[in-house]
């Protein structure tokens, strides 16, 4: 193999004249970290929502959200990304159309949205089955006890719901900061994008994706190890009880 | 709504784009399919040290973007093609070929994974009591465990390969023309995005919607068997 090792090519000065390698790597995990995390917002609120829906005794509630999934979960992430950043402004009234895309920020809230609303079919689905993994007793009694369906809702399936959820949720916020790296077709600069920037300026290839790989698992390890302690904190105000842990494999 | 760049370029976007759309997922599940079921099998029966090597590729590779894994792939393939055939310099790989290997090596993982699960799944007991009955442990594996832990499997293996076939988008990276890459071409050269973009999703939507329907069926009929 002659291939040229020199991992001090991060210390030297990028494309743009005034930053290094190493520096615009961090700027772009930072912008990997900023995406996920408004996506992961965006695919709680309506995932959390979509997931009530299914859940629905109302034939035309569940079936919306049954499109919903279908829909954002039947065609691939990139061409989403693609409509959400070409066609969706087209579509609109020109004068919001045009500013949409004059919009510094245009690519990081579309990457944003896009991905959110994809992770959202997901996140629908893995509360539906949440919903319905709990013992039907537990609705029917709030009912007999004179809640409101919403309030039975909000009061006592949710709260236990929520806990069922926080493996699946670990796992598909871990997707979701994988799926940012989509966002670079749209001229996103977040990890991956920085990397290959690097590597085609350098022709360091190795060097620069081995530090991307080296971003995405500690990003990873940081998000499963936070939502763990949070989790096991909540755990320890409300039950006291040791619970057997989930199984989550370290990465998958 | 103008559908003329659609209508005028259907061949291209059919025969040439999504053709090599499915001729990827093909190739790349079938390969992925066999070498997950080698990965499987090293992780249940392999010595220790193959065992660890195996978990550690699998969980860097579902660890780390599927975009950073296709350029990995891209970049590496002309040193590992080399290391394999014994040539001294890197061998020139086109975008094609290093698709094939990346979405390969890739899917690998997922299926070794999948069926790993479906091994696993499948009762001690019946491991045991073939055992009992004198048979080897090759036959134990392929008359009794594989026939049930594919049927257990089967369905979430085309799931797989329905991902696949939307994951193969993302070689829009190494500028090939899958099905998005030609629709991309005819949109930027006619300088009309909204048909071709609207059109692609449709398709991907149809495509996708009645393959799952297909696998929940006989998922329910291999559940009912």
């Amino acid at each position: 193999m002659n291939y040229q090792w020199n991992w001090r090519v991060f210390y030297d000065i990028s494309g743009d004249g005034t930053s290094t390698y190493a520096h615009n790597l961090f700027a772009g995990a930072g912008w990997t970290l900023a995406t996920a995390l408004l996506s992961t917002l965006i695919a709680l609120l309506v995932g959390v929502s979509i997931g009530l829906l299914r859940a629905s005794p109302h034939r035309l509630k569940r079936g919306l959200a049954w499109a919903y999934v279908e829909i954002f979960r039947d065609i691939p992430l990139l061409v989403q990304m693609f409509i959400w950043y070409f066609v969706v402004p087209e579509l609109l009234p020109a004068s919001l159309g045009n500013g949409i895309k004059s919009l510094a920020s245009g690519p990081f809230l579309t990457v944003s949205i896009a991905l959110g609303l994809y992770a959202a079919a997901r996140v629908g689905e893995q509360t539906r089955s949440a919903i319905t993994a709990l013992p039907k007793g537990q609705l029917m009694a709030g009912i007999a006890l004179g809640l409101s369906r919403g309030q039975v809702l909000r009061l006592i399936v949710m709260p236990q719901a929520l806990r069922l959820l926080i493996p699946p949720l670990t796992s598909e916020m871990v997707n979701i900061v994988k799926n940012t790296s989509v966002g670079m077709t749209l001229g996103l600069m977040e990890l991956t994008a920085r990397a290959r920037e690097m590597q085609e300026a350098t022709f360091h290839t190795f060097e620069a994706f081995a530090a991307a790989t080296v971003g995405y698992l500690l990003i990873n390890l940081c998000i499963i190890t936070t939502i763990r302690a949070v989790d096991a904190r909540l755990l320890s105000v409300k039950e006291r009880a040791p619970r057997p842990q989930v199984g989550l494999g370290l990465l998958a | 709504m103008n559908f003329t760049p659609i209508t005028s370029n259907l061949s291209y976007l059919f025969i040439e784009g999504l053709g090599l759309t499915i001729k990827v997922t093909l190739f790349c599940a079938s390969a992925g399919l066999g070498l997950g079921i080698l990965l499987a099998a090293i992780r249940l029966y392999g010595p220790r040290w193959a065992q660890m090597l195996v978990a550690g590729y699998v969980n860097m590779l579902r660890s780390i973007p599927l975009i950073l894994v296709i350029f990995w792939f891209y970049f590496l393939s002309p040193y590992l093609i080399a290391w394999v055939i014994r040539s001294p310099n890197p061998v020139q790989v086109n975008a094609y070929v290093s698709a094939l290997i990346t979405f390969s090596l890739f899917e690998a993982c997922y299926y070794c994974e999948i069926i790993r699960a479906g091994v696993l799944s499948v009762a001690r007991g019946q491991e045991f009591a073939a055992k009992a009955l004198g048979l080897t442990g090759i036959q134990v594996l392929k008359s009794v465990v594989l026939p049930q832990a594919m049927r257990n499997t089967g369905p979430i293996l085309i799931l797989q390969a329905i991902v696949l076939f939307q994951d193969v988008s993302l070689v829009y990276v190494l500028s090939l023309t899958d099905f998005v890459g030609a629709a991309t071409q005819i949109a930027q050269q006619q300088n009309n995005l909204v048909p071709l973009y609207l059109f692609v999703a449709l398709v991907y939507l149809v495509a996708c919607f009645l393959s799952t329907q297909g696998v929940r069926s006989l998922q329910s009929r291999l559940a009912t068997a």
